[in-house]
């Protein structure tokens, strides 16, 4: 109750919606003076901006930042809104968040609400010449309005901006992203160390990066567009394929989410399966975390060798779930089916085989004095960087930020294991290679713990046929292989949900590559991609 | 031993007893030219099969095993692909540097491969500046290598080729020092003679100290040299996609192909002339019987087998190291490389002025 008393103070105009986490909503002309206040007063210093959610409310278009403190751990929404839906405006807050820049692209496109004096307003996924904002209630879907064009779309080398002059006066000014002498390189959409089909500009000097700009979308499927005509069991498919190597660990948080809203608590039995799957899931991301690295700094025989360890892991899903990257295992009110009887054997197995492997990586690899020297003191993330770049996961604990979900508000049965934070302060490269092979031997400290204690009982708890949530607003996250993955779900009492939006945690990890980056050199480059380990269908979802 | 001069000098006798001199020099020309080419397609056949299998083994792969038995034709079959395919015209090219470059890479390679001595009496020209020959026509790939990434007209590609020419000028030099430190110790350029003179033990054993860190120098700017793994910056596949060769296709692409494999090769070929006796059996002074049974050992098994061992650490270093970033690489070369030489040459010039080696 401080928490609010303390913001009623900062925002007198607001209206506080009590709840878990309370929803502050303020009026789009007292908007960016409130943020400033959450993001800068010493009480509150919300500084790590979770999620922004572009929403269209019918009569009103409008954005829910769920925002975090990371020095008092407490959560707020911020909402506001514009009734104007012939030109939204709305002011820019990417200066008091950086990951704020890429979401309210991200927002723009979808819902066309231009953010004054944002630096860079371009469409992030879709294409410059797409007709309307897919995300508006009142979007035409006619396939004549946009039909498969077959055209190059031309990459400008300047990008709109709109600025308030000192007397509130909008105009529209363009900033230069590439001169017309520099030397710019397409890295991508076909490359090989961009892990898919995503597309940086990188502006040479030499062979020194000036400047990097990320392009997004060429693998964007409108999954949230798609969320809002499915029902909530329908929705669940879709998670396996943002982040493919965080399968499960996705569809576990919309799972809970769900779970949440409708009030179903899961049995013992479920929790535990579901645990298990995270943590062996996250074996396999960051096994081949590792093996992609190492192919990527010319390392071949390392990157097979992470895949013939991987390989072990995969087997152990498959004999579960049957599938081998993507799993559907996860379901509303518990899994798909219960656990094959071998696998508690084959995790055990794993256990025991994994730790002399990891050795032997560290003798191929780690020690090696090319390696280090590639790694060390490159692409320095800050603490500071990482909170307001909204950099979770390992790449964010390797700045020393404890962001760790699974720690913090935990889930499953992660309150019931006993296992450390890794955290490491140097924030380079190196460190996040390191965090992430430490992090495979927490995970299998975690199983350890877990695999012999598997309670007896159901696998699933008895849904109805027709899934409708409560009316309200619901968000449920989950520590994926990469970072914070939530969901946020405003519902209104349909079976279909009104808004599914999905916190990546690799559009943050994108979105820091220019800052990591430049002044580096081109390998740098490819190291930095490489550590920071992005998965492309999670950025474009 | 047997001399490989009897059955040329019977080639020889034989075209001049029915045809006139320069009939005789010009047919001779051509069988050398058609021998060398076959051999040079053969041993880089060779050679893309050990490397795919040796590659595999460390990987815990099996390697090509389908084709022929133990998959020892895939090769043949990698090469009838490569020469039926398509060349692709592209726009925006220089054509004319663009279709020369990789002639003058594969050209420079088989001069250097022309000056090897395969086995005694089996060498296709002998004389008394030999080695320094050898340095300067496999410095002619380079110009080919800057040629086909200007020429192809691609970012990528002049990313590489500025790569591959900072490098391959700068390893030169620790190349050619290395090289001029056993050329003080042996006291000739002839590259006969420098085999003749490790008869009573290879160069690497006479010349101990000086010797071995050559040797090490050698291999390690050889391998830069050849542009292969953890040096293959100019064709870095994850940061440049193939460098300078991107834009080549067909055959065209298979020179480039070849001249890397064949200038593993010479580079082998050359460490073992200069460091482990060339063809010259493994020889003990004073163990008269123990050299008698290695002479009957052919001359051209020992020179391929001491090539073999070479390539085989060159390999070796590429299926275990991650590649280097280009100013290291160059630091490398500069700071440690180059001083380490220069000193080294100095020790040789004690070794030999003091008579301190064996």
């Amino acid at each position: 109750m401080e928490l609010i008393e303390a913001i009623r103070n900062i925002a007198p105009g607001a209206t506080i919606e009590e709840g878990a986490i309370p929803m502050v909503t303020v009026a789009a002309p007292q908007y960016r003076e409130v943020a400033w206040k959450l993001r800068n007063n010493p009480e509150l210093s919300f500084d790590y901006l979770i999620c922004m959610t572009g929403m269209d409310w019918g009569d009103s278009l409008g954005v829910v930042n769920l925002l975090q403190s990371t020095a008092h751990e407490h959560k707020i929404y911020l909402k506001t809104f514009t009734t104007n839906r012939e030109e939204p405006e709305l002011h820019t807050v990417s200066d008091l968040w950086e990951t704020a820049n890429l979401n309210e692209r991200e927002v723009y496109d979808f819902l066309g609400i231009h953010f004054i004096n944002h630096p860079d307003m371009r469409r992030l996924f879709l294409r410059s010449d797409w007709v309307g904002h897919p995300l508006r209630k009142d979007y035409n879907a006619d396939p004549a309005l946009n039909p498969i064009r077959l055209e190059n779309d031309e990459l400008p080398d300047t990008t709109p901006s709109y600025e308030e002059s000192p007397d509130g006066e909008i105009h529209e000014t363009r900033h230069v992203i590439f001169d017309g002498d520099e030397y710019v390189v397409n890295l991508g959409p076909q490359h090989p160390a961009t892990h898919g089909v995503l597309h940086f500009r990188v502006s040479l000097d030499g062979e020194i990066v000036k400047k990097v700009d990320v392009n997004c979308g060429y693998i964007h499927r409108g999954i949230e567009k798609m969320c809002e005509s499915l029902t909530y069991p329908q929705t669940l498919a879709y998670t396996d394929r943002l982040d493919y190597l965080g399968a499960h660990q996705n569809r576990h948080a919309l799972c809970m989410c769900i779970e949440e809203a409708l009030g179903i608590e899961v049995p013992e039995r479920v929790k535990y399966i579901r645990t298990i799957m995270d943590e062996l899931q996250r074996l396999s991301s960051h096994l081949l975390f590792w093996s992609c690295l190492c192919m990527d700094m010319g390392a071949l025989t390392a990157f097979l060798y992470g895949f013939r360890d991987r390989e072990k892991v995969l087997d152990i899903l498959e004999t579960t779930t049957g599938g081998r990257l993507i799993q559907n295992y996860n379901v509303i009110g518990g899994v798909m089916d219960d656990i094959h009887p071998d696998s508690v054997k084959k995790i055990k197995e794993l256990i025991k085989y994994l730790p002399p492997m990891l050795k032997e990586y560290n003798t191929l690899y780690t020690g090696n004095i090319i390696a280090q020297q590639r790694l060390k003191h490159i692409g320095i993330l800050k603490r500071e960087d990482a909170i307001t770049y909204g950099v979770t996961g390992p790449t964010g604990r390797a700045s020393g930020w404890s962001c760790d979900v699974r720690k913090h508000t935990p889930y499953g049965v992660y309150d019931k294991v006993d296992f450390k934070e890794i955290l490491y302060t140097e924030g380079d490269s190196f460190a996040r290679y390191l965090q992430r092979l430490d992090e495979i031997m927490e995970s299998l400290h975690i199983l350890e713990q877990l695999v012999d204690n598997i309670p007896a009982g159901d696998y699933a708890v008895k849904t109805k046929p027709i899934i409708k949530l409560p009316e309200g607003h619901y968000f449920k996250s989950v520590e994926a292989s990469r970072g914070e993955f939530g969901v946020y779900i405003e519902s209104r009492g349909d079976k279909y949900p009104y808004r599914m939006k999905f916190r990546s945690p690799c559009l943050p990890l994108v979105s820091v590559v220019d800052l990591l980056a430049r002044g580096g050199k081109i390998a740098d480059l490819i190291a930095i991609g490489g550590t920071l380990d992005y998965v492309v269908p999670d950025v474009d979802r | 031993m047997f001399d490989f001069s009897v059955v040329t000098h019977w080639i020889d006798g034989l075209l001049r007893s029915f045809l006139p001199e320069a009939a005789t020099i010009v047919v001779e020309c051509v069988l050398i030219g058609l021998c060398l080419l076959v051999g040079y397609a053969l041993i880089a056949l060779a050679l893309i099969y050990a490397e795919r299998k040796i590659c595999a083994f460390f990987q815990c792969r099996l390697g090509p095993n389908r084709v022929g038995p133990y998959g020892l034709c895939q090769p043949f079959a990698d090469m009838f692909k490569m020469l039926t395919k398509e060349i692709i015209e592209i726009n925006h090219v220089d054509r004319f540097l663009f279709n020369l470059a990789p002639f003058m890479v594969i050209i420079a390679s088989v001069l250097a491969f022309g000056c090897l001595p395969f086995a005694k009496g089996l060498q296709v020209i002998d004389f008394n500046v030999g080695i320094f020959f050898l340095i300067a026509v496999s410095s002619i790939g380079i110009v080919g290598i800057l040629l086909a990434g200007w020429a192809s007209n691609n970012k990528y590609s002049l990313i590489g080729a500025m790569r591959s020419g900072a490098q391959m000028i700068s390893y030169e030099l620790s190349i050619g020092l290395s090289i001029m430190t056993l050329v003080v110790f042996a006291g000739t350029m002839q590259i006969t003679e420098i085999v003749e003179l490790q008869n009573d033990g290879w160069f690497i054993f006479r010349g101990h100290i000086p010797a071995i860190i050559a040797f090490v120098i050698y291999l390690v700017a050889g391998t830069a040299e050849t542009n292969r793994g953890p040096f293959d910056l100019p064709e870095a596949e994850s940061e440049l996609t193939a460098g300078y060769h991107t834009e080549y296709s067909g055959m065209h692409f298979g020179f480039f192909y070849l001249a890397e494999y064949l200038n593993m090769f010479v580079v082998s070929g050359v460490a073992s002339t200069l460091f482990l006796g060339g063809w010259m059996p493994f020889h003990v002074p004073g163990w008269e019987g123990f050299n008698h049974v290695m002479d009957y050992i052919p001359s051209i098994i020992w020179f391929l087998g001491k090539c073999a061992v070479v390539m085989f650490i060159i390999m070796w270093f590429k299926w275990t190291f991650p590649r280097l970033r280009i100013d290291q690489l160059l630091r490398l070369e500069w700071k440690y490389l180059v001083p380490l030489n220069l000193f080294n040459l100095l020790l040789m010039v004690v070794v030999v002025v003091f008579n301190l080696h064996f």
